[in-house]
């Protein structure tokens, strides 16, 4: 059936099954591929988008769960102070290899640093160990959140 | 410097030509670029690189300087987040004296028409080998276009060269302070004379090599609009998922597809003999149909083959002699007259990728060609394999590559590259094949089990005096380059049990090539060594423990003849604070290693909790991997590939069961996460030798300074990877 989302600002209106994956509408319906696939179970956060804010798995997110909530993704996060901040201190700090888990990482971050302006060590295991990085740039990661917070 | 440590095999893949070795004459040619322009070709070595035995000159790299001035770097290694782009560009940037930013580097595209020569020979970016390869000839094709361009500007001034400067991207007369820019000069510059020799510039004014340049390819990295080969969308794209047999070498007995069918989105769905793909709108509806596809399957030939088999086979083949692939003088001699005699057996699992893009391509098979869009880590392999399976001339098939989401190796491989063109060929237009998590894993080709018997003498001061090595497993050159394995060995298998950097008087190893049934086996981050360095460092920890030494001590006093490693163990040491004092149940490991020609020394700071889990707390990594292009890249592939290995030795393992892996996704095969993960202290030894390989070097060494650690801190000595909490449980 057909659903109108609002993805960074923009309602769409898409038609497929109601328990499609927000990530799939968004990725292979709408062209947004900068949200990536890594699990498809929210284990890895890599598709990790904000919906209402609140960082959400869009790869277990059915898209009828979406009603009117606003949805905003990597594409759009530098437009949000936090989100900014963040994506400075990844390059600043050089955070990025391979980059493919960087769109989860940074969306979990500025989540994060969003609703906690001053995150502790405890505060980053807790908002970031859902996110995976197989190229390990977990030491950076860290030191990047604790720089965008001071900015 | 000695690149060359591996003396008992003549197989070309691990190493690069050396630069001293290297001529000039052949590599390199100059001429107009298309647009008027100047165009560099060039030929880089590979680790085997077929192209240079032959005497036609078949460039793999292009430097294009465009009349606007920006100059493009088209190069045959892909860019999977180890910082190519970035250090390679700089190489070029140094010599031509231009700014990083004005380099653009590109991936290779086979069949462009610009670059009239398709991509041939072993074309592959592994083995950590780019610099390595690279180091020589990227900064000569710079200074010959600089020189080039030098010239142009002198004669249209008709002054004399020497009176000339290239600097900034500009060629400044010096008496007068004319000056023109490089886009001004590259069309005359084209029809200059190509120098005999050039001057490389000296190490003392190097303004970039050595500084820690900002990698050329991360801000589209956190912005969303970097493309993966997962994110290519040709116009009419078509979305594909995938069931492989879940038996190795099953096949497909009958599908019902009635269900999919009717699956909202579903447009297709494509058998195969042995995997059944479900074609739709998108990956969703294409998921969807998947899960309610059923499948009948012939496990064939392997349906009963559990991982313990195969161990019990390797296990087997090292009671008996194999290849030699080092000896000095007579260990078993030596062995007969030891004062203490230690032996162990040691064992290292199947380990998959897990690269977080999962496996993906994307392909149109057209009837008179076919257009392939991929992240490869071998692209030529890629071109090959699609044009053999679709019977294609070579040229009938364009490949585009992206970046990649995580090589590891797994890219080296084309198995995803062809599946996605058998399916794409039942197919009406392109069509992206993206592998499940669950696929990814459960057909990967894995990192080969190794089973390993050594022994060693001890004399009356605990010093070794006989070591001896015999292992098993798979060799993946076999598979990959059969060249490369010869005369029962290949250099990647042994890379790290033999030339250790310690002084044995007698040494003797010998490999026992023995392939898994139905598993296919595959390069995986720092391959050989992962295995090797395990067993060997564990085992001089070994040794050490038997003599009643320090572990650090004990390594020193056989490091004579080798300053460099006795250097940065000494480094890492110090900053480790080794000896100082720990509480209960922690403890400190080390490693030391000469792989992938860079000298690396870890030590780790572990706690194992009462009920036996393992946290790794500190790590302090000491490296010489000789001229450092970027530091801030070696610092994050070392941090990498010391993360990468912790992964492996706390969690990594892939088991079969019933001739299928076990293991589906990261709850099952766990990945390292942020909550588990230790500060990571990396010191660099500056060193005027030629750059060492970096990319890999990271992983292997961790291991045995971890369970090194565990030992220090439990008396245990575990032999077997991952480590297993149970057999750390503290007694009560």
């Amino acid at each position: 059936m057909a659903f109108a989302i609002k993805v960074n600002g923009k309602t769409h209106s898409v038609d497929v099954d109601d328990d499609t994956p927000l990530l799939w509408v968004l990725r292979d319906v709408l062209g947004m591929t900068g949200t990536k696939f890594g699990c498809g179970m929210a284990l890895c956060g890599a598709c990790t988008v904000h919906v209402n804010g609140e960082p959400t798995r869009s790869c277990i997110t059915p898209i009828d769960s979406m009603g009117t909530s606003a949805i905003t993704t990597i594409e759009a996060i530098g437009a949000t102070s936090a989100g900014a901040k963040i994506q400075k201190a990844w390059l600043d700090r050089e955070v990025v290899q391979c980059g493919y888990c960087q769109s989860g990482q940074i969306m979990s971050a500025a989540a994060l640093l969003a609703s906690n302006p001053r995150p502790t060590d405890s505060d980053i295991d807790n908002a970031m160990s859902g996110n995976i990085c197989r190229c390990g740039t977990y030491v950076r990661i860290r030191e990047a959140i604790k720089a965008a917070a001071s900015s | 410097m000695t690149m060359d440590h591996h003396t008992s095999s003549a197989a070309p893949f691990r190493r690069p030509p050396s630069a001293d070795g290297f001529s000039r004459r052949g590599f390199l040619k100059a001429g107009a670029a298309a647009g008027g322009g100047l165009m560099l070709s060039l030929s880089l070595p590979f680790g085997d690189d077929k192209t240079k035995a032959a005497d036609a000159f078949v460039p793999n790299a292009f430097i294009r300087i465009d009349r606007d001035g920006q100059i493009f770097l088209t190069m045959p290694y892909v860019e999977m987040g180890q910082g190519t782009y970035t250090s390679i560009s700089m190489l070029i940037a140094e010599e031509l004296e231009v700014d990083l930013k004005q380099v653009q580097p590109e991936h290779a595209r086979p069949n462009e028409k610009l670059y009239a020569n398709p991509l041939l020979g072993v074309q592959a970016t592994g083995n950590s080998n780019a610099i390595r390869g690279a180091w020589q000839p990227l900064r000569e094709a710079g200074a010959t276009a600089r020189t080039m361009l030098v010239s142009a500007a002198a004669k249209r001034w008709n002054v004399d060269p020497s009176s000339c400067r290239a600097q900034s991207g500009e060629v400044l007369h010096m008496p007068t302070g004319r000056r023109l820019k490089y886009g001004e000069l590259a069309a005359d510059a084209a029809h200059m004379p190509v120098p005999a020799k050039v001057a490389l510039k000296r190490p003392d004014d190097f303004k970039l090599i050595g500084t820690r340049a900002k990698r050329l390819d991360t801000p589209a990295k956190v912005n969303g609009t970097a493309v993966y080969g997962i994110d290519v969308r040709p116009p009419g794209v078509k979305f594909a998922t995938l069931a492989q047999s879940p038996a190795f070498g099953g096949r497909v007995k009958r599908v019902d597809d009635t269900a999919a069918r009717a699956v909202k989105g579903v447009r297709q769905i494509v058998q195969l003999d042995d995997a059944v793909a479900v074609v739709a709108d998108h990956m969703g509806a294409a998921k969807k149909g998947l899960a309610v596809l059923k499948i009948e399957w012939d496990d064939g030939p392997h349906a009963k083959l559990n991982t313990d088999n195969i161990a019990q086979e390797l296990a087997t083949a090292t009671l008996n002699a194999g290849a030699v692939a080092q000896n000095i003088g007579d260990a078993g001699k030596a062995m007969a007259a030891a004062v203490t005699k230690v032996e162990a057996i040691y064992q290292v699992p199947f380990l998959a990728h897990a690269t977080m893009e999962p496996m993906n391509c994307t392909v149109h098979v057209r009837k008179d060609g076919c257009e392939i869009w991929v992240g490869s880590q071998a692209l030529a392999r890629a071109q090959a394999g699609a044009a053999k399976t679709l019977g294609l001339p070579l040229d009938k098939v364009v490949v585009h590559n992206h970046l990649i989401g995580g090589g590891f190796g797994r890219r080296l491989d084309v198995d995803g590259v062809i599946r996605a063109v058998e399916i794409a060929r039942q197919v009406d237009g392109p069509v992206k094949v993206v592998w499940t998590r669950e696929e990814d894993i459960q057909h990967d080709m894995y990192r080969p089990y190794w089973f390993d018997r050594i022994s060693a003498a001890l004399d009356e001061n605990g010093k070794p005096t006989a070591w001896h090595n015999r292992f098993a497993g798979s060799s993946v050159i076999a598979r990959w380059l059969p060249p490369g394995f010869k005369d029962g060995l290949d250099p990647d298998s042994t890379e790290g049990a033999i030339d250790l950097v310690y002084d044995f008087p007698n040494f003797h190893v010998e490999y026992v090539r023995v392939e898994p049934p139905g598993i296919q086996t595959a390069f995986w981050r720092s391959v050989g060594p992962s295995h090797n360095v395990f067993v060997t460092e564990s085992f001089m920890d070994e040794l050490a423990a038997a003599a009643k030494q320090d572990a650090v001590a004990y390594r020193q006093a056989l490091l004579d003849k080798s300053p460099r490693a006795k250097a940065v163990l000494e480094l890492a040491a110090e900053k480790a604070g080794w000896g100082q004092p720990l509480p209960e149940r922690v403890g400190r490991g080390v490693s030391v290693q000469f792989v992938f020609a860079t000298y690396l020394a870890v030590v780790t700071e572990v706690e194992v909790s009462t009920a036996g889990n393992v946290r790794v707390r500190r790590v302090v990594c000491a490296v010489e991997c000789g001229t450092v292009v970027n530091p801030d890249t070696v610092q994050a592939q070392i941090q990498s590939a010391a993360v990468f290995g912790i992964t492996a030795a706390l969690h990594g393992e892939i088991t079969l069961k019933d001739g299928r892996v076990e293991q589906t996704n990261f709850d099952s095969y766990q990945i390292l996460r942020i909550d588990e993960a230790p500060a990571i202290e990396v010191y660099i030894v500056q060193s005027p030798e030629p750059p060492g390989g970096m990319g890999e070097a990271g992983t292997s060494a961790i291991v045995p300074a971890i369970t090194n650690a565990i030992f220090a801190a439990t008396g245990k000595r575990l032999r077997k990877l991952p480590v297993d909490p149970a057999a750390l449980k503290k007694s009560a």
